[in-house]
């Protein structure tokens, strides 16, 4: 049964790292963009609402709701003023590019908030849980988590299948040339689905922040942990990402069952098996579906 | 006739690759020309120029009297020009009835809408749910065509068109020249097959090494002047 609540909770976990995944995906898959400073705007966004939450009394969960839109507009300024420059050129200079970024909040968010490890209190919630049995519990948070990461892909496969916008984004990830002669304006899309992608990891960083604890220098760790999900699940494809952080969470806590050292070794091994027998990923192409 | 698109001293390159030198061109309304020329005469860097896909070094392009050399491409498919592009282009992660209604998603208004394309190219409506992959050259190409049409351009582009496809499906393709013109769509056709070209075209332009060397109406000049612009030789014997 202690394997059963391991694999149970690896999946709760593994909504977690979807969700931090989804807008790496996203990026990729649109506009073949990886953005390092992912993890480090998700722990912003974590510190904005603790800030918020402390100025405005309320639960860290109510603070989404101001978090969440300005993540929102903080993408789309970022991609139009900062990434838009390195879109399309040699991989290397989005690298400095965002990796730059990634420093800049950091060091920010040192200077303001100290290298103090912060926790976002979220009240009962925090420890609330339905029990199953004597070994399995299924905590509310974690539970709320899974099911944000399967609203927010659901949301966004709906999104990319049905709309004209959506069109767009699959026309842009397949050629953007040939997108530009349908008149889609390809630097706007960019600028979507950056601020998409920057609101599901602002919204993956509140809900980080409500389970653990972070630090200004979280951010890196927990993008190791996006990386490994987009490519356990396949670049580019929503719903591989759902099923790569399900598995790099279930990998992680079926090692940490067999030796509390190994849980994270576990998923390392899990990602780089992955890596070395299908280097697509479980449901790999590169192109958004 | 109203004049559709003027270029002027148009001169475009890639880095230090220049492509194009001085190049005048003008089209008019319901107009259809074509624009032959070898391998890497600069054709298609002519259309990219059009669309704005490469920028221009030096000269302007006007579109109805304005100029849109600063304009980005999707602002110039807005204005009216559309263009097929070489290979054709098809959007493999779209299905087909999606490659042709993100055409139209451009919003202009005319005649063409899904309903005519599928008209007009019946081979399309069968292939409806299939992906945007695994298409036969000609059911790509007239996708493509079909595809333009949606944005109810006022210039339609045509980027060789019948290359890598057999003779009896380019003389398909073509067959929508003449359908497409009745609809006062002004075409610029950009061909390797001269025979081809000169068929459908009200007038014509030869491309010689990125320079027009010829222009003038099929007929009114003769195979050895065609010859003589488009290889840049003289064919005639004792010149020498």
């Amino acid at each position: 049964m202690v394997w059963v609540n391991a694999i149970v909770q690896g999946i709760l976990l593994g909504g977690l790292y979807a969700l931090f995944a989804t807008g790496l995906s996203l990026a990729f898959g649109v506009m073949r963009f990886v953005n390092l400073a992912h993890g480090d705007i998700a722990i912003l966004a974590a510190f904005m609402a603790l800030s918020l939450t402390r100025t405005l009394d309320v639960n860290p969960l109510v603070t989404l709701l101001i978090v969440v839109p300005g993540a929102f507009v903080v993408g789309f300024a970022l991609q139009r003023l900062v990434f838009d420059r390195v879109v399309g050129v040699d991989p290397s200079f989005q690298i400095v590019a965002t990796f730059g970024v990634g420093v800049i909040i950091q060091n920010a968010l040192l200077e303001k908030y100290t290298a103090d490890t912060q926790g976002l209190n979220v009240g009962r919630l925090e420890t609330a849980s339905i029990k199953v049995n004597d070994t399995i519990s299924i905590g509310w948070l974690p539970l709320i988590t899974l099911l944000c990461a399967i609203g927010v892909l659901g949301g966004l496969a709906m999104f990319i299948k049905r709309t004209k916008l959506g069109r767009a984004f699959r026309a842009t990830s397949d050629d953007p040339d040939a997108a530009r002669l349908m008149g889609i304006d390809v630097r706007r899309v960019f600028a979507v689905a950056m601020a998409l992608a920057i609101a599901t990891v602002a919204l993956a960083g509140v809900l980080l922040g409500a389970r653990g604890s972070f630090a200004p220098f979280s951010g890196p760790e927990n993008l190791i942990f996006a990386f490994e999900a987009v490519v356990i699940g396949g670049l580019g494809s929503l719903w591989g990402t759902l099923a790569g952080g399900v598995t790099l969470g279930v990998a992680q806590l079926i090692g940490n069952q067999i030796d509390p050292q190994w849980g994270q070794l576990a998923g390392h091994l899990v990602f780089l098996a992955v890596l070395a027998t299908r280097p697509t990923g479980m449901f790999g192409k590169v192109a958004i579906r | 006739m109203t004049e559709l698109l003027r270029i002027e001293s148009l001169d475009v390159g890639y880095g230090d690759f220049q492509a194009l030198f001085g190049i005048n061109l003008d089209v008019a309304e319901a107009e259809t020309v074509s624009i032959i020329g070898a391998n890497g005469a600069g054709k298609s860097t002519l259309l990219k120029a059009i669309v704005g896909l490469v920028p221009p070094m030096r000269g302007d392009i006007l579109f109805d009297g304005k100029s849109i050399a600063s304009r980005p491409t999707h602002r110039r498919v807005t204005d009216g020009i559309a263009l097929v592009p070489e290979g054709r282009r098809i959007f493999p992660s779209l299905t087909v009835e999606e490659n042709i209604v993100i055409g139209g998603d451009v919003g202009r208004p005319g005649p063409w809408n899904k309903m005519k394309v599928l008209d007009a190219f019946p081979l399309l409506a069968p292939l409806l749910r299939r992906s945007g992959e695994g298409l036969s050259g000609g059911e790509r190409q007239t996708l493509a065509i079909g595809r333009a049409l949606m944005a109810n351009p006022r210039l339609l582009l045509l980027d060789e068109v019948s290359l890598g496809l057999a003779p009896v499906v380019v003389r398909q393709v073509y067959e929508a020249v003449p359908v497409i013109k009745a609809q006062g769509t002004t075409v610029l056709v950009i061909e390797q097959d001269v025979n081809q070209a000169l068929a459908v075209a009200d007038r014509f332009y030869c491309l010689l090494e990125g320079r027009i060397a010829l222009s003038g109406v099929p007929g009114e000049v003769t195979k050895e002047q065609i010859t003589e612009a488009y290889f840049g030789m003289s064919t005639a014997q004792g010149d020498h």
